[in-house]
């Protein structure tokens, strides 16, 4: 087992190096560079900055700077916010981001197991034909659109109760939270739904449950231990890519709601080419992202006492 | 045997749902439950702030919103709108701008600007937000910092009429022989470069702001980097920055013009370019104004309209146009060609019937309407005259055009722009009209604003979609554009008689001979077509009528809350 995680965690590093290396020669390759603005800088202006940054230095020479910083846990400091690091901007605004992303990704978890276990207990009756209605609308309207809609309903539900219990937008308290994180999670929820409700179905038809069923044990045993717990499986395996995805994925709703997370900081960067926070945000959503993943494999061997982990 | 096995299934579906039902009751519960223990570590961490209507009558404060926070608050390395906004509600430089756009004094109570220096006199009672006096000192250190090149600020420039300034930031001289000396510590020497118009105006910009040595040492690189990494001289204090969160501004109870000030608090607990949720938060009353930053857009001016709210205009100073490219080789070099153009293209028609938005105006010069000349309005004095849209004549100078050329038929024409909604409708509407009215081929090349700046620096297009705004409020932070030598003049247009004119205005302190100069520059941009002016843009908002005394500006801080009110509603 040790070794197995040990082993899995040498891929993870070599992948986020890979990831890094990728993104720092797509970088340079983008015409253009962090310093030039709508207003041209002198040449003695602009050699200072460069100075400054170590643009002055072939860009080869930038990479061996940018991987010994790296392997020390620095970004440098940000081209846009001159006098801030990278790691306050990613202290700052990942706590933020991984709180929405908590909470979207249990509101999903959980909406989807549950609601997945009844619509395929009352198949093709109308709890199922209504539930799996709003699934096939959950999965193809875009988060986006949700934001939108779900901020125009507090908007008008304030104005009708003219009582603020949630409000519009911001950052801060237990409220601000809720619509935010539901919205955040509605796409993922809607996709393990329907994941969950064929997954279950599969079960109900396979022969140990049968098995269980002929032996005479009490329907509360064998739904929760026979049924649920293994049509649960699938779900456990793509959590791990939804985590990320919904963790990183939150620039549209975190701009909606005015939300202080790091994904604007994150799409920022990519369009002021800000080079030292482009590198930190991937490096460290990578980082992430690979920890997820081994995470749930591990989780997943706990879970199905099929799956043994070896090295 | 069937309905054994159908009333076992309906059993243990029934079972199934009881326990579904359960076990729902307890997600909702693990859900609210994990949402406070989380809400809970948001405010040990910093978060937790409550914000409060638009308007508080009873606190004497507001709340807006605003779509970027400033990267950072040194004001030596400060260049953006949003850096300009907070710096200058809560610091002072020497001089300010009054509420009509008239300088004013700051820190300095009374002052002298002769031809080749100027004496600033410091009033006893302006002190810091730790009590300590602003002494004439705080502006040697914090100009000194601006041009020394280890700082490395990019509106350095903004100090060359200095003494020394462009030399000191080549690195040819020590910081210390910049030409700004302090006399006493309420006495600000100045010496210049060269005789300068308009230093008063550049005695209230954000890079002249006084920096306290002690502090800003004592930060260690941090200066303006947060809150508490700032020291404050004016009319407000910055009660909070929470980074992409909050921005707060409170009264500043040492300010020596404190009287004046009616606003307790300015609160900014949005932050964010959604236009739509700013829009949300008007209606819901958690806002004071929208569209006051970027303005409102075509769909949310109908919302508007709807809602029978008052709409306010603001012109906001910026000139955008067409620029050729000039350098040789490419058609738009030649001089028929560009009137070609110049004479297809109606800019009333742009405004009215494409961007269709109040507050933009056609373009007309390269000097916008706002600019004050010698006496009153620039463009009153000096009126621009374009010529009027002539598609007999355009397409007679076209015909000029291909035969210097030497030829058969145009090539297509690479129209470079952005990627903003409307410029990609403006230069959609260009494409179509200079292919109807002069059978030209217009080829959109459509960039992200970084890749757009790229090429237009190294000349990869035949026009660009150009703009530029004010940085201080004199005609020649428009009228030296296209001087051969600015590294602005991105389609290399280089005219002897136009660079004479900016040499006159440069060299001259006298008003009549400054603007005529500048009217005579604004001449030859229309007669050689250097440029084809397109719209002056202006944006439309919604002001809480509650709200007073708020002021917009074309340069400085904009909006300006310093003499805000609530009146009655």
């Amino acid at each position: 087992m040790l070794r197995y995680i040990l082993k899995r965690l040498l891929h993870g590093l070599i992948t986020v190096w890979f990831i890094a290396t990728a993104t720092f020669i797509a970088m340079h390759a983008v015409p253009g560079d962090p310093l030039s603005g709508e207003k041209a800088m002198t040449p003695e202006i602009r050699r200072n900055l460069e100075a400054k940054y170590g643009l002055d230095k072939p860009v080869v020479e930038q990479y061996r700077i940018f991987l010994v910083n790296m392997a020390q846990g620095d970004f440098g400091i940000s081209y846009t916010q001159q006098n801030r690091e990278v790691n306050d901007i990613l202290r700052e605004g990942f706590p933020v981001s991984a709180t929405l992303g908590i909470l979207a990704i249990v509101f999903a978890a959980l909406g989807g197991v549950l609601l997945g276990a009844l619509t395929a207990t009352y198949r093709n009756r109308l709890p199922d034909v209504v539930i799996m209605f709003l699934v096939i609308l959950g999965i193809s309207v875009p988060s986006f659109v949700f934001a939108a809609l779900g901020q125009l309903a507090l908007v008008k539900i304030n104005a009708w109760t003219g009582f603020t219990l949630f409000p519009v937008a911001g950052w801060g308290t237990v409220m601000h939270m809720v619509v935010p994180s539901l919205v955040l999670g509605l796409g993922t929820m809607a996709y393990l739904t329907r994941l969950m409700r064929s997954s279950m179905l599969e079960v109900t038809n396979t022969d140990y449950v049968r098995t269980a069923r002929s032996k005479g044990l009490p329907p509360a045993r064998i739904f929760l231990k026979h049924q649920l717990r293994n049509a649960i499986l699938p779900v456990v395996t793509v959590l791990g890519p939804a985590i990320a995805a919904i963790t990183t994925g939150g620039f549209v709703v975190e701009l909606v709601f005015a939300i202080p997370g790091l994904g604007r900081y994150f799409v920022q960067a990519v369009q002021q080419l800000d080079y030292t926070v482009i590198m930190g945000t991937t490096v460290f959503y990578g980082a992430f992202l690979v920890l997820m993943v081994i995470i749930v494999d591990i989780v997943y061997g706990l879970i199905d006492p099929r799956v043994r982990l070896k090295a | 045997m069937k309905d054994a096995q159908t009333a076992q299934s309906r059993s243990t579906n029934r079972v199934a749902a009881r326990q579904l039902l359960w076990m729902g009751v307890g997600a909702v519960g693990a859900f609210v439950a994990l949402l406070f223990v989380l809400g809970w570590l948001a405010g040990k961490t910093g978060g937790g702030q409550v914000a409060g209507d638009g308007i508080d009558v009873k606190a004497g404060s507001i709340t807006i919103s605003y779509p970027f926070e400033p990267p950072q608050l040194d004001g030596t390395r400060a260049t953006d709108l949003s850096s300009s906004f907070v710096l200058g509600h809560v610091m002072e430089g020497l001089l300010r701008q009054d509420d009509h756009g008239a300088i004013a004094p700051g820190v300095a109570e009374s002052w002298q600007i002769e031809p080749t220096h100027a004496i600033f006199h410091l009033r006893t009672d302006a002190l810091w937000s730790d009590g300590k006096p602003v002494t004439a000192q705080d502006f040697v250190f914090g100009w000194r910092k601006v041009v020394d090149p280890a700082t490395a600020s990019e509106y350095a420039f903004i100090m060359y009429p200095v003494k020394n300034a462009e030399a000191i930031s080549k690195g040819e001289l020590q910081p210390e022989t910049l030409g700004v000396r302090a006399v006493d510590d309420r006495t600000v020497q100045v010496e210049f470069q060269q005789p300068i118009a308009y230093f008063d105006k550049l005695a209230t910009f954000k890079t002249y702001y006084p920096i306290r040595q002690d502090f800003y040492e004592s930060r260690a690189g941090r200066y303006g980097a947060d809150a508490a990494d700032l020291l404050y001289n004016g009319p407000f204090t910055l009660a909070r920055w929470v980074h992409g969160a909050q921005v707060r501004f409170e009264k500043n109870p040492r300010y020596w013009n404190r009287d004046t000030i009616r606003m307790n608090a300015v609160d900014i607990p949005y932050i964010t370019t959604d236009s739509a949720a700013v829009m949300n938060l008007y209606k819901d009353n958690k806002v004071a104004m929208v569209g006051a930053s970027l303005g409102l857009d075509p769909e949310q001016l109908k919302e508007v309209l709807v809602q029978r709210w008052p709409i306010e205009r603001f012109n906001e100073g910026a000139i955008f146009f067409m620029e050729f490219n000039h350098r040789d080789g490419r058609v738009t070099h030649n001089l028929h060609f560009r009137k070609a153009i110049q004479l297809a293209f109606d800019p009333g028609e742009l405004v009215n019937q494409v961007i269709k938005l109040p507050g933009y105006l056609p373009g007309q010069s390269l000097f916008p309407e706002w600019l004050r000349g010698a006496e009153g309005l620039f463009r009153q004095e000096y009126p621009a005259m374009p010529p009027k849209v002539d598609i007999a004549a355009a397409r007679a100078e076209l015909a000029l055009a291909r035969k210097e050329l030497g030829l058969e038929s145009f090539p297509p024409i690479s129209l470079l722009s952005d990627d903003r909604p409307l410029t990609v409708r403006i230069t959609e509407y260009l494409q179509a009209r200079f292919k109807e009215e002069l059978g030209l081929e217009v080829r959109i090349d459509r960039q992200i604003f970084k890749q757009r700046l790229a090429k237009m620096t190294s000349g990869e297009f035949d026009i660009v979609t150009a703009g530029w705004s004010p940085d201080f409020d004199d005609p020649m932070t428009f009228g030296d554009l296209f001087a051969s030598w600015n590294l602005n003049n991105r389609g290399r247009y280089a005219g002897a008689a136009l660079d004479r004119q900016v040499r006159i205005a440069m060299g001259s302190l006298d008003p009549k001979t400054r603007m005529d100069a500048f009217g005579k520059v604004q001449s030859i941009l229309i007669d050689e077509a250097v440029i084809v002016p397109m719209y002056e843009r202006g944006q439309v908002f919604v002001r809480n009528p509650q709200l007073q005394g708020v002021v917009r500006r074309v340069v400085g801080t904009d909006p300006d809350f310093t003499h805000a009110y609530l009146g009655p509603n």
